[in-house]
C-alpha cells in the first residue's frame, strides 16, 4: 500500500447537483498534497466524503488502505481533520476538549504528555485552562489543529487553515505544516492562497464543477503554462495607444509606467519584442521576465473549462 | 466496542450539564416545588385519589416523574442540536465512535440527568408531603426506562431540529402535553370514558403510572402493562434513533 488517499470513481449527488462527478485520483504516503479549485468546486465536499461526514453516491474512497465506509474506525484513526469553521464547543477549557477528543480515539492518561507537547507546539500552553470562547481567533485556530493531532493520525487534512489569519500565524501555520510533513505525515491542504499552495505542495490536484481538471507535480503543473511575463518600465509619458499593433493583444497590463506582457515560451521571443520597441521609438528603462505562477495556471485551466463548458 | 470512546462522550454529556446546574438541576427543582406549592396547598382538603394517601402524596410521584421526562429529552435534544449548529459535533463524528456508541452515551447522559433531576424534587418535595416506597426497583426500573426512552426520543429531535424553533416546538407541543395529560395531577379514572380510553394511547402515562405504583403500590393501570408499555416505548424509540443515525440523517449527508 503506497496511497494515503485513493478515492475511486466518486459520484456525490444533491438531489439534481453533480457535486462531485468521477472523481478518481490517489493521493501517495507522506506527500505535501493540495487540494485547489475555486468555490463550489467540490472541494469541501470531496474532504467531507474522505472524512466520512458525506456519503459518496458511489464511488469508494480508502483513507491509509482502510475504506472510509466498510473500514470506518481504522480509516478514521487513520485521519486527522482541522475543519475550515472556527467550531468549537463553548462549555470546555482548551485542555479539557483536548483530553475529551482523545478518549474519544480510545486513549487515556497515557496520551496526556502528547496533548502536553501539541499545546507546547502551538504555543497554547498558557491558554490550556482558558475557554474556547475565550480565545482569540488565532488561538482557536490552533486549538483546532491540535484537536485533529490528538490520535497522531498518519494523514491530515487542513481545510483552509490560513483563512482570515494574520501574516504572523500564517507564518507558524506554514512552518508547523512542514514540520508535519517532515516527520512523514502526508498533508492534503485546501487554500485559496495558490501562493502558498506553491510554496508548500508538491503535488497538487485542481477540481472545477466537480471534476478533477489537472493533478500534477506542482513543478509539472507550472511548466505546463506556455506563458511568461515580460515587465518593462517605460517613460511616464508612454500611452497605450502608441504601442505597435503586432504588441497590443499581448498586454496584460499596463500601470504607473510598467507595462507587463504575456509571451508565449516559444511563438513570443523576448529579442522579437525589443526589435518591435526599438523600431516603435519606445524607449524602456528597464526590463525583467517573470515565470508563471499557480495563479495564472489555475486561471488558464478553470477558464479552459468555463469555455468548454 | 470502543468503550473507552463511548465512556468518554458519556461522560461528556454529563459533564456538560453539571457545568450550568442552576439551568439544569435547579430551575427544573424549582419549577415543581411551585406546581407542587400552589395545586397541593389548593387542592389538599377537596381531593383525595387513593384511600390513605393525600393528594400532596399522590401529586408527587407525578411530578417527579414529569421532571424526569422533560429532563431527559431537553438533555439529548438540545446537546445533540446545539453541537449540531455550532458546528463542534463535526469532531464527535470524525472520532471513531460508532451508531451504538454515539446512541448509547447521549441517552446514558439522559438518564444520569432525570435520576439527578427527580432524586433533587424528590429531596425537596419530601418536606410538603410523607411519601411510602412500595418498591425501590419498580422506581429506578421506570426511571431509567423513561428516561432512556425521552433520551432516545430527545436525539431523534436533536437529528430532525434545523432551527431551535424546532426543539422547542418538540418540547412545546409533544412532550409538554403528552406529560401534562398523563395522569400528573389526577386519576385517569376520574376523566369521563372518552379522555380514559385516550390516556391508555399516551405511553407518558403508563411511565407515571408505574412510577407511582413504586411509590404506593396503587395505580390506574396494571404494573405489568406498564412495563410492558414503556419496554415497547424505548425499544421502538431506539430502533428508529439507531435507524436514522446509520442512514446518517441530517448528519452525514
Amino acid at each position: 500500500m503506497s496511497h494515503a488517499i485513493n478515492i475511486a470513481k466518486v459520484h456525490k449527488n444533491y438531489g439534481n447537483l453533480h457535486a462531485l462527478a468521477g472523481i478518481d485520483f490517489q493521493i501517495p504516503q507522506g506527500s505535501f498534497f493540495g487540494l485547489l479549485g475555486p468555490n463550489g468546486a467540490g472541494k469541501s465536499t470531496l474532504i467531507n466524503t474522505i472524512a466520512g461526514l458525506t456519503y459518496a453516491s458511489t464511488g469508494t474512497v480508502e483513507v491509509m488502505g482502510y475504506d472510509v465506509r466498510s473500514q470506518w474506525r481504522q480509516a478514521r484513526k487513520s485521519l486527522g481533520v482541522v475543519p475550515q469553521e472556527l467550531v468549537y464547543d463553548s462549555f470546555f477549557s482548551v485542555i479539557e476538549v483536548l483530553r475529551l477528543q482523545s478518549g474519544y480515539f480510545g486513549y487515556g492518561r497515557e496520551n496526556y504528555p502528547w496533548l502536553d507537547e501539541l499545546l507546547d507546539i502551538l504555543s497554547l500552553t498558557d491558554k490550556a485552562n482558558a475557554s474556547m470562547q475565550n480565545l482569540s481567533g488565532g488561538m482557536k485556530r490552533r486549538a483546532l489543529i491540535a484537536q485533529a493531532l490528538v490520535h497522531r493520525p498518519p494523514v491530515i487534512v487542513l481545510d483552509e487553515p490560513t483563512a482570515g489569519v494574520d501574516v504572523e500565524l500564517r507564518k507558524m501555520l506554514w512552518e508547523f505544516t512542514k514540520r508535519l510533513h517532515n516527520e512523514g505525515h502526508t498533508i492534503v491542504l485546501t487554500t485559496h492562497y495558490l501562493e502558498e499552495a506553491e510554496a508548500l505542495c508538491e503535488q497538487i490536484a485542481i477540481l472545477n464543477h466537480g471534476q478533477l481538471i489537472a493533478l500534477d507535480k506542482t513543478q509539472t503543473l507550472l511548466g505546463r503554462y506556455p506563458y511568461r511575463l515580460l515587465r518593462l518600465s517605460l517613460s511616464l509619458d508612454f500611452t497605450l495607444p502608441t504601442l505597435p499593433e503586432a504588441l497590443q493583444s499581448k498586454v496584460q497590463s499596463f500601470e504607473l509606467g510598467e507595462l507587463v506582457l504575456r509571451l508565449h515560451r516559444e511563438q513570443d521571443p523576448i529579442c522579437g519584442v525589443l526589435e518591435c520597441l526599438r523600431a516603435a521609438n519606445i524607449p524602456f528603462l528597464d526590463l525583467r521576465t517573470e515565470e508563471p505562477g499557480l495563479e495564472e495556471v489555475f486561471m488558464q485551466l478553470t477558464s479552459d473549462r468555463e469555455i468548454l463548458s | 466496542m470502543n468503550w473507552r470512546g463511548f465512556y468518554t462522550l458519556f461522560a461528556k454529556e454529563v459533564w456538560r450539564f453539571l457545568k450550568v446546574t442552576t439551568q439544569t438541576i435547579f430551575a427544573p427543582v424549582l419549577t415543581v416545588l411551585l406546581y407542587l406549592l400552589v395545586f397541593a396547598s389548593v387542592l389538599s382538603e377537596h381531593v383525595q385519589v387513593y384511600p390513605g394517601v393525600t393528594y400532596a402524596s399522590f401529586l408527587i410521584p407525578g411530578l417527579i416523574m414529569m421532571s424526569i421526562i422533560q429532563n431527559a429529552f431537553a438533555n439529548s435534544s438540545s446537546s445533540l442540536f446545539q453541537s449540531k449548529m455550532t458546528g463542534n459535533l463535526v469532531f464527535t463524528l470524525l472520532a471513531p465512535l460508532s451508531d451504538l456508541e454515539f446512541f448509547l452515551a447521549f441517552v446514558a447522559a439522559s438518564v444520569i440527568r432525570g435520576i439527578v433531576v427527580g432524586l433533587g424534587v424528590l429531596v425537596a418535595a419530601m418536606w410538603f408531603a410523607p411519601l411510602t416506597m412500595h418498591s425501590f426497583w419498580i422506581l429506578l426500573g421506570f426511571t431509567v426506562l423513561s428516561s432512556a426512552t425521552l433520551g432516545a426520543l430527545g436525539v431523534i429531535a436533536g437529528l430532525w431540529a434545523e432551527k431551535w424553533d424546532h426543539v422547542a416546538a418538540f418540547q412545546n407541543f409533544v412532550i409538554l402535553p403528552l406529560s401534562f395529560l398523563s395522569g400528573v395531577f389526577y386519576s385517569v379514572n376520574n376523566l369521563p370514558p372518552f379522555w380514559q380510553q385516550l390516556s391508555h394511547f399516551n405511553p407518558f402515562f403508563y411511565m407515571i403510572d408505574g412510577f407511582r405504583y413504586g411509590f404506593f403500590g396503587l395505580a390506574d393501570s396494571s404494573i405489568g402493562l406498564s412495563f410492558f408499555v414503556v419496554s415497547l416505548s424505548l425499544i421502538a424509540m431506539s430502533v428508529l434513533c439507531l435507524w436514522l443515525l446509520r442512514i446518517g440523517y441530517h448528519l452525514r449527508n
